[in-house]
């Protein structure tokens, strides 16, 4: 058995700076264990610019943003490990990990953070009809193909999903040669920043079809082709708008899901919204002691906010193993998203343990256009944002404050909602 | 006077600007929220750029590629000259994050760095 205060389980984006923190607060013990050869996550496959403009005010490439808090790990001699998986974790916190070196790993844990991450919707969870020919990708598959392994996965590619990554590969791809043919999005907006859509797509004339599926894929050995039609209100596809694509890829970008086996074998409470665990101000999970940041809590989409997250989960991390039992505290008041507000992040808030001011983030269920981002304390509105546009493919956030909350005796709950003007 | 709508692509914030130009000279830009938008939507329509990234061929090692950038920002209609150029490079380990692998690519005045280590 060995003996850690804290474990980390991921060694990209956010398991890095969750480890940082936990060691700046005071925390020496601390172990990162990382499934992959090398630490830095998805970040190592991200080649394009455009990390970092909040945490190093300048523009990076993934790799690059990766290699700083590698680096910074190495300067403050924290542990890790490379290769190694967790298969378990226990309520007592006990880690089971295993690797080709050690064997299996036992490894007792006084506070674990799950920074594990996410992973993408597959083509069997998108009920694309057709053969199974070889050519079909994720988008984020192809993405390490091209950017690490040096290989190109097709010459004629279409795009199903309007995530950032498909955009990203969409612009990748037709710079190694490569004829991007057209992106498909079911829904009528795009899932992907905006910038994504001028700088990948517009930049190299690459069309977007809005409300449009892939309805078949050709080909038994290789794609050979696609179909795709538009989809009506219901996201049903209508007879007679069918297009043919002659192709030999499909890359599929159609959403990406927090890889949360371990956190439910642990028994921690999920929302079912996010598919990440439920947390409080602390990102704390229902298990005491275990704590989640980044894209296994809540699908982001800036690097930086994953590092700052991160960086609130290891200080109370850090937190909780020197105070333990103390920091206890019986009043938690629920935060409900409503009208339009999917879920937040966190989803209850003990107001003796936050700090003076408490993010909260959340996404929004649909286009919104000149409406107001609210926020009650019972049934009294607290504050109202303007926002021109607020679309589900961008991260929305509010900033609670501890005297306002503190100003209201018996709150009984917060509600995040969208007011439209 | 001619106006153009733009979206920024400075950060992810992706604030929409528009663009009064007058005589191929931007006059008045709007719709930024920083400075950053405001140095895109001039440069935009007088003489668009973009940072390119790509990967260039390691040898001898198990990681095959490494990825790289252009240092700064280039012309807009010359980031096909600038992958033809990196057509075939090939470089040596140990690499690390700034190492110039391309000095001056395409013409551009602007320098191929890499990204990323290779031990």
């Amino acid at each position: 058995m060995i003996n850690y205060d804290i474990v980390i389980v991921g060694g990209g984006p956010a398991g890095l700076a969750a480890a940082l923190s936990a060691k700046e607060h005071g925390v020496q013990s601390i172990l990162v264990l990382e499934r992959d050869k090398e630490l830095g996550g998805i970040l190592n496959q991200c080649i394009h610019n455009g990390f970092g403009l909040h945490t190093f005010q300048e523009e990076l490439t993934g790799p690059e943003y990766a290699q700083r808090f590698i680096e910074k790990l190495k300067e403050a001699k924290i542990a890790y490990k490379l290769n190694t998986m967790v298969m378990d974790i226990s309520s007592d916190k006990l880690v089971t990990a295993m690797n080709r070196e050690e064997g299996i790993l036992r490894i007792q844990a006084k506070a674990v953070i799950l920074a594990m991450g996410c992973r993408e919707r597959s083509r069997g969870a998108l009920n694309i009809p057709g053969y199974r020919p070889a050519g079909v990708y994720s988008a984020g598959t192809a993405q390490r193909l091209v950017n690490m392994e040096g290989v190109l996965p097709g010459r004629e590619v279409v795009i199903l999903g309007s995530g950032d990554i498909g955009l990203i590969m969409a612009r990748r791809m037709t710079l190694e040669g490569a004829k991007v043919q057209v992106v498909a999005e079911l829904l009528p907006y795009s899932g992907g920043l905006k910038r994504n859509i001028v700088q990948c797509l517009d930049d190299f004339g690459i069309p977007l079809k809005l409300s449009h599926t892939v309805v078949d894929i050709q080909g038994k050995d290789r794609v050979q082709g696609v179909t795709i039609a538009q989809v009506d209100e219901n996201k049903k596809p209508i007879p007679g708008t069918e297009e043919h694509y002659t192709c030999d890829t499909l890359l599929l970008s159609c959403g990406l899901i927090p890889e949360n086996e371990l956190s439910q074998e642990l028994g921690v409470l999920m929302n079912p919204v996010t598919n990440g665990p439920q947390v409080d101000e602390s990102l704390e999970t229902s298990v005491e002691g275990v704590f989640a940041c980044g894209n296994v809590l809540h699908v982001h989409d800036l690097v930086d906010f994953v590092s700052k997250e991160a960086q609130a989960a290891g200080k109370h991390a850090a937190l909780y193993v020197r105070d333990g039992a103390e920091r206890h505290s019986d009043q938690k008041i629920p935060i409900l998203a409503e009208n339009g507000v999917r879920y937040t992040v966190p989803c209850a808030i003990h107001p003796e343990r936050m700090e003076e001011t408490q993010t909260v983030r959340f996404r929004v269920g649909d286009v919104y256009k000149n409406c107001s981002i609210a926020v009650y304390l019972d049934q009294t509105c607290i504050s109202r944002k303007k926002r021109p546009v607020a679309v589900p493919g961008e991260m929305e956030e509010v900033v609670l404050k501890k005297k306002d909350l503190q100003a209201v005796p018996g709150l009984s709950r917060i509600t995040v909602k969208i007011e439209e003007d | 006077m001619e106006t153009k709508d733009l979206t920024c692509i400075g950060c992810p914030m992706g604030c929409s600007l528009k663009v009064e130009i007058n005589q191929g000279e931007p006059v008045n830009i709007t719709g930024n929220t920083c400075k950053r938008g405001e140095d895109y939507a001039r440069k935009e329509v007088t003489n668009p750029t973009r940072i390119v990234t790509s990967t260039v061929i390691v040898e001898g090692e198990s990681q095959s590629v490494v990825s790289v950038k252009t240092r700064e920002d280039i012309p807009k209609g010359k980031i096909f000259d600038v992958m033809r150029a990196l057509k075939g490079v090939k470089i040596q380990a140990p690499v690390h994050v700034g190492d110039v692998v391309v000095s001056n690519v395409a013409g551009t005045g602007v320098d191929i760095v890499a990204t990323r280590e290779i031990i």
